[in-house]
């Protein structure tokens, strides 16, 4: 791809050890640091949210909720929400793989604003922990959706602290959001046009389109509540004439739009593993690069559908129902797209690939349940039952984790120099596979049975796919834990990475692993399609 | 990888991830105009909620519209409006090497600026004294129901938001007037001006549609 002389491994100036003080870390302008230190601060937030679920499941063993109380409970599956939507979803991708490879894939030395990088970093962090100083204080109760008039009126937990956290922590994924639209407008290296990018770049710049444009109206929303909630203004209390239903549009306006902030980075993720590990030019890529962009676009004009039993006008309810039918589309453009790159590919199942493929399994899943929840008959049965539960659970977890692990492993060499041991990383990926869906497959079930979701006890013939859900829960939670301890152990002890070790196209497999602090010892140029493995030599080993 | 001498970097504010001072210049114009896009979004959730309860209730917005000093209001867009067109004047002669002529614009922008926030005071000091702020001894006169407490809530709230954004763009255009004074930028480097101006334009443009939303409410 490049007419760069190969380059060695393991340099000894790479970014890692340019400089080991503590203050190098925090004072970094360099985006490959900066998605390091989000990688550490998501993670914690995972075990935290991890650990609220735990708790859950553990209590839902039995009917009568043995282990925690019901206010308690409420907490927790709001701790559960906010922590997993906002401090580790919306970020992950984005900020941990996309800050460390969007300018390595470009052939930039960094992203455009490195200042105000450093600065998303620090508005996370500062969210992050206001809305854990809420949760540490006594908690939230209200589910992380924060609808009005119990948030404004009635909740008496720390309703202000949490949503003043995820303002802060909105503010950061906007810089990231802007930081990518620009660095991918302006900063592409000679001959990188907008046809050869790789497609994660499409995908992230649709993503970042979204963080821009919905993420404001939720902290004005917020806000709006927060003040609401201070001084009793009315804005959203019926009593004063208030609509608690304008806060649902404001909220899901930011919210059904986050969804796919939440999806689609992972959605480029497998684009780039299915490619890479069926050595073949991508099927389609116009489709799969414009199908993120419907994504984005249609994503905007579906908020409703969270609505449906809510007081909406039925005519209303139409167009929202056949916008959320459209969004399906360019979703199915990109599976249909994946499965024909597999298509006579010489397919290899290492790690990144087994979470690519599981990914494309479960999204799958958990698109079509979203087009049962549509539809506005099937909506009203299902509607706030596990069933809900079980659909975005696939999309989310099934779907973005899955995308986020294959990404972390697949870019784990590049980022660290070291290599992952392999046949763990298989184990874990299919403890994962068996454990997700174990965990979240007798939800559809009880959900469609009727059992509601965010009660702390439930009817006794539930009980059995209950105890089948919490049983999966633990082996999901021995599937995450398994890629901490071998990642952490490889930092050590992994084999030193070359610097291409797939054998794969992109710019950011031309530099070093780890790369120098900036990122090329001369700028690249790029002659030619992303994906071009047809024209690539058989690697003599990988 | 080109190796820049720092001194040089400084002299012409070409930071080190950029190629050329033309490429830094599309980064930051397109940089700030999708921070703008993030502030538009941000007033259009205030806009679309106001707009909603309007519909709702047009006769107490009107009754609520009157309590409010249309003077003032109409005063402070001439106001905001001229020292938009002073931050245009700024831009113009640093575009031109005119450093002297920069300055003194920017800060006759920034001091109209301070001219807008002190009239905003007097009127949110009258609206006090009138028992206008929904949180605190809330007796407006005349009819005084529900809905009109709420557009009032809107009123602060919009009018607050802007103030605050008025306030930062003050500081900003203050800064770069004093950078500016130091002979910072000259023809080739004033990547700063423009992004301070387009901010400061922008912050006039929600004024001017704040106007009309709260102060024009009711013809005549």
């Amino acid at each position: 791809m490049t007419t760069l002389p190969a380059p060695l491994s393991g340099s000894e100036h790479n970014y890692l050890s340019r400089d080991y003080h503590v203050l190098s870390w925090l004072l970094t302008k360099d985006h490959k640091r900066i998605g390091i230190l989000y990688l550490v601060t998501i993670t914690a937030f995972f075990l935290l949210g991890g650990l609220a679920a735990t708790l859950m499941r553990l209590n839902l063993l039995t009917p009568n909720g043995w282990l925690v109380e019901g206010a308690t409970y409420n907490k927790l599956f709001t701790m559960h929400g906010v922590i997993m939507v906002w401090f580790f979803l919306v970020p992950a991708v984005p900020a941990v793989i996309g800050n460390f490879i969007v300018p390595l894939m470009i052939g930039a030395r960094d992203v455009a604003f490195p200042r105000l990088n450093l600065l998303s970093w620090y508005l996370f962090t500062i969210g992050g922990i206001v809305a854990l100083t809420a949760m540490v204080r006594g908690g939230v109760d209200t589910g992380w959706t924060f609808y009005t008039p119990y948030s404004t009126g009635y909740a008496n937990t720390y309703v202000f602290l949490t949503a003043t956290g995820i303002m802060i922590s909105g503010f950061s994924s906007i810089l990231t959001g802007l930081n990518f639209i620009v660095t991918i407008h302006t900063m592409r290296c000679p001959g990188l046009t907008w046809f050869r990018l790789p497609l994660f770049l499409w995908s992230l710049y649709a993503t970042s389109i979204i963080m821009v444009l919905a993420t404001p109206v939720l902290a004005i929303t917020l806000a709006l509540v927060a003040a609401e909630r201070m001084l009793g203004l009315g804005i959203f209390d019926p009593a004063a004439g208030g609509d608690p239903v304008l806060f649902q549009h404001l909220f899901w306006f930011y919210s059904h739009p986050a969804v796919y902030i939440m999806i689609l980075p992972g959605m480029g993720v497998v684009s780039e593993l299915i490619t890479c590990f069926s050595r073949k030019r991508v099927f389609g890529y116009s489709f799969i690069a414009f199908s993120s962009l419907a994504i984005a676009f249609f994503g905007f004009l579906v908020w409703g559908h969270h609505m449906f039993v809510a007081g909406e006008s039925t005519y209303i309810a139409f167009a929202f129902s056949l916008l959320s039918y459209i969004v399906a589309v360019p979703s199915a453009i990109k599976v249909f797209n994946w499965t024909a790159t597999l298509y006579k590919g010489s397919i290899s199942l290492e790690t990144p690939m087994l979470y690519a493929l599981g990914f494309i399994g479960l999204f799958t899943m958990g698109g079509l349940t979203g087009l049962f929840l549509a539809a506005l008959g099937m909506d009203v049965h299902v509607h706030d039952t596990y069933f809900v539960i079980a659909h975005f659970h696939y999309i989310m977890v099934g779907g973005m984790v899955m995308g986020y692990m294959g990404a972390l492993h697949f870019w784990w060499p590049k980022m660290t120099g070291r290599m992952y041991p392999e046949w763990w990383g298989r184990f874990s990926a299919f403890t994962i596979f068996i454990g997700f869906n174990l965990t979240f497959f007798p939800q559809f079930i009880l959900g469609y049975l009727g059992m509601p979701r965010r009660y702390h006890a439930y009817a006794p013939e539930f009980q059995t796919l209950n105890v089948m859900s919490t049983a999966g829960a633990s082996i999901l939670a021995v599937g995450y834990f398994l890629p901490l301890c071998y990642l952490i152990w490889s930092l050590r002890y992994g084999p030193l990475a070359k610097a291409n070790p797939w054998n794969a196209t992109g710019l950011e497999w031309q530099t070093t692993s780890p790369p120098p602090e900036h990122n090329f010892e001369s700028i690249p140029t790029v002659d030619q399609e992303a994906y071009a493995y047809h024209l690539m030599e058989v690697p003599d080993a990988r | 990888m080109r190796v820049k001498n720092t001194a040089i970097e400084w002299e012409t504010g070409l930071a080190q991830q950029f190629d050329d001072l033309p490429q830094q210049h599309e980064a930051a114009t397109l940089g700030m105009w999708v921070f703008l896009a993030t502030e538009i979004l941000m007033f259009g959730g205030l806009f679309t909620a106001f707009t909603a309860y309007r519909a709702t209730y047009p006769h107490a917005f009107e009754v609520g519209s009157e309590h409010l000093y249309r003077w003032i209001g109409v005063g402070n867009t001439a106001v905001l409006l001229l020292s938009s067109l002073f931050v245009a004047l700024a831009v113009h002669a640093i575009k031109h090497g005119d450093n002297r002529a920069c300055t003194r614009d920017l800060v006759v922008a920034a001091a109209l600026g301070v001219v807008f926030l002190g009239l905003k005071s007097i009127e949110y000091t009258l609206d006090i004294r009138e028992g206008l702020l929904p949180w605190y001894h809330f007796h407006p006169e005349g009819a005084n129901d529900a809905a009109t407490k709420l557009f009032l809530v809107f009123y602060w709230f919009m009018t607050g938001l802007h103030a605050v954004h008025v306030t930062i763009g003050i500081v900003l255009l203050l800064f770069f007037a004093a950078l500016c004074r130091r002979g910072e930028y000259d023809t080739e480097w004033h990547n700063p001006i423009e992004m301070v101006g387009l901010y400061w334009h922008f912050v006039d443009i929600v004024w001017i549609f704040l106007l009309p939303t709260l102060y024009l409410i009711k013809p005549g």
